[in-house]
């Protein structure tokens, strides 16, 4: 058959060192026509993925990031931008002539075939000399842990195995990325996280790099180098784990990652770099501008995250609380406890402020023994100026 | 006759399920009756292939014999009726079930224009009344003076078998996850090679049930076949006539034969189904 007479397109395996990002997307866009309607699923998106990264798009369902994905394969064309693989434009070529593999969220393994068959299937068709093909399935299904299933079907497998068969299946090509389309999303809570440190694992055992597709935010902080957390089809924040969880760039960021309590009020003085924000009659909030403009009287927001507050019954800084401007230079804030969650490893309080904001304060039970304070109680919430994080524009 | 094989052979293998046991002597009896009723006229029709018959008629039983197996060929129209019939039965098989697979595939995998009226073709050409069918692909032929014959006949086979295959093929094509074609294109098979090596096999089952219907169909159809024969003779025409003069043993020895050969294929598709069901 002709079309295995087709090399893909690839360059020699020595320029993986260069700079030249393995994967490079140029404004991006998709639009699909549903019913004589204009439907945009992706919105101009540019992107540079480095050699070996573990690359995350995250987001909700519906926010493009398996269009994105699929673009990248070779399945979907954009209809507007490019997709440059290893400094490459491959638009125009299908996708299997691209240097990519994809592992999918069904598996897709297939049924009729072994095992062996299913891993053997890519270097099949690329003409690889039969001993070598047995050498690298084997060595593959040694390194996801199925040696000895070669003979097994597919459906004789549970679903961390095939999971894994998919795995072995696309990485034994060596592919300059490979694309995973919420390839754990099958698999029960347990499995999954002992697959989260398999692929981080698999990962770092093959240097290959890795577009990870998702909308469980946990998994892509826990195994991503960087991260692209997307919605409504554009990129809303592009960062480290640590990044884009400490220091959301939008209100739509904070909320999709971990738990963030999102909380505003009018700035009332701006002291060097450090906007205060008087909030809910005697308390104040205290916000870094990070470079922002922000004048007294403007409308500011900002999200502070459940594990940064320090809740008390006492207000923070001693007795001179009360009033603003006491001992304690941070933020304080009075509220009343609605709901306390005991979780085991840690108690949520939930707590509604003097303003009215609903709060979540997350706190380790190391020491505490007992409920720092019961339902119905008022406390006083505290955190450092550092941990308030000013959102949205200017 | 080839009562027995006008069903279709199962699609998927059945699952193993426990099953409730059975019992009551009620349900034996009911089972023993059905059984008899659905077998007696085929043991009838083996019987009187071994009918030592010396007049015209087969309907008394004159002693056991051998020789109208032994001179199975000796009617020369009634050999060249049923090679017709034969031959018909394997050319519409080839045909209906490549022009079914790529209709049932198309239908069942794909979103196109036309797909609600392809569908509603593939249905009408089943639900339409056989004598109906004939006595217009007659007036069709007549209008148009095509010459009726060996290829009216195979044409009109193709035609109503194609729909029978496209409906079996597309149920087996519907089940199929999409993304499995995706990943064999995504390793590198072009879209020949991933027809071959991966939707071919998975929608093999289909493939062979349709098959085996379009045979089963094409073999013994007699309607449509009167209506488009011309002078050709197929074995269901030549049985037909010969019912007025007598009709020879030989035909009920045919009949045993078909008959075995379609429960031969019908006994081969069911044991590689569930063979295949065991790797799945």
């Amino acid at each position: 058959m002709t079309e295995t007479s087709h090399p893909p397109v690839r360059d020699d395996q020595e320029t993986s060192g260069s700079a030249l990002p393995a994967i490079e997307l140029t404004g991006v866009m998709k639009e699909y026509h549903a019913h004589g309607e204009k439907v945009a699923a992706v919105r101009g998106i540019d992107l540079a993925i480095g050699q070996g990264e573990f690359f995350s798009l995250l987001g909700p369902s519906g926010c493009g990031k398996t269009t994105t994905m699929r673009m990248i394969a070779g399945f979907e064309e954009p209809t507007g931008g490019e997709v440059l693989l290893n400094g490459k434009p491959v638009t125009d070529v299908p996708a299997n002539k691209r240097d990519v593999n994809m592992v999918f969220q069904s598996y897709a393994l297939f049924p009729h075939m072994s095992v062996f068959e299913n891993v053997a299937f890519g270097l099949r068709r690329k003409g690889v000399a039969k001993d070598e093909i047995r050498r690298r399935v084997a060595a593959m299904l040694d390194i996801v842990d199925l040696a000895g299933r070669e003979k097994r079907r597919p459906g004789e497998l549970s679903g961390g195995q095939q999971q894994r068969v998919a795995l072995a299946r696309a990485l034994v090509n060596r592919p300059r990325a490979l694309l995973l389309d919420e390839p754990l999303g099958a698999l029960d809570l347990k499995l999954r996280q002992h697959m989260q440190v398999e692929l981080k694992r698999i990962q770092r055992e093959v240097g290959i790099t890795f577009v990870y597709v998702t909308h469980d935010q946990s998994e892509a902080l826990t195994m991503s180098d960087r991260i692209a957390v997307m919605n409504d089809g554009r990129i809303e924040q592009l960062g480290s784990p640590r990044e884009i969880y400490e220091r959301p760039a939008s209100k739509f960021v904070a909320g999709f990652i971990g738990t963030s309590n999102l909380l505003a009020g009018e700035i009332g003085e701006v002291r060097d770099t450090e906007a205060f924000i008087t909030y809910g009659g005697d308390g104040q909030i205290v916000v870094p501008l990070d470079g922002r403009t922000a004048a007294p009287g403007d409308r500011l927001e900002l999200t502070v995250r459940p594990e940064k507050i320090e809740i008390a019954t006492q207000p923070p800084g001693g007795n001179g609380a009360g009033s603003a401007g006491g001992g304690y230079s941070g933020s304080r804030v009075r509220a009343k406890v609605a709901e306390v969650v005991y979780l085991g490893t840690s108690t949520n309080y939930i707590v509604t402020t003097a303003a009215g904001d609903e709060v979540t304060v997350f706190l380790q039970n190391a020491t505490n023994a007992d409920d720092i304070a019961g339902r119905g109680d008022d406390v006083w919430l505290s955190w450092e100026p550092r941990h308030s994080y000013a959102i949205g524009a200017s | 006759m080839t009562t027995t094989i006008s069903a279709p052979p199962p699609v998927a293998a059945p699952r193993r399920r426990r099953r409730r046991p059975l019992r009551g002597r009620g349900l034996h009896l009911y089972t023993i009756v059905l059984v008899g009723w659905l077998l007696v006229p085929i043991a009838v029709m083996i019987l009187f292939g071994f009918n030592d018959t010396h007049t015209k008629q087969n309907f008394e039983w004159e002693g056991f014999t051998l020789k109208w197996y032994v001179h199975l060929f000796d009617k020369k129209d009634l050999t060249t009726a049923l090679i017709n019939s034969l031959t018909i039965a394997l050319l519409t098989t080839l045909i209906a079930t490549v022009l079914g697979t790529l209709l049932g595939l198309a239908i069942g995998r794909h979103r196109f224009r036309g797909q609600g009226m392809a569908n509603l073709v593939m249905f009408a050409a089943i639900s339409c009344p056989e004598i109906v069918m004939g006595a217009s692909l007659l007036s069709m032929f007549v209008a148009t003076e095509t010459p009726r014959g060996y290829l009216t006949i195979l044409a009109a086979h193709v035609m109503f078998s194609v729909s029978f295959v496209a409906i079996t093929v597309r149920a087996r094509a519907v089940g199929i996850d999409p993304s499995v074609e995706e990943a064999a294109r995504d390793l590198g098979a072009g879209p020949l090679t991933t027809f071959r090596l991966v939707t071919l096999p998975m929608i093999m089952p289909g493939v062979l049930s349709g098959a085996l219907l379009a045979f089963a169909l094409s073999v013994d159809d007699f309607i449509i076949t009167n209506f488009t024969s011309g002078s050709t003779q197929t074995f269901p025409l030549w049985v037909w006539s010969s019912t007025r003069t007598g009709t020879p043993p030989q035909v009920n020895v045919m009949g045993t034969l078909i008959f075995a050969i379609g429960v031969l294929l019908a006994v081969i598709n069911i044991v590689a189904a569930r063979r295949r069901a065991r790797h799945s």
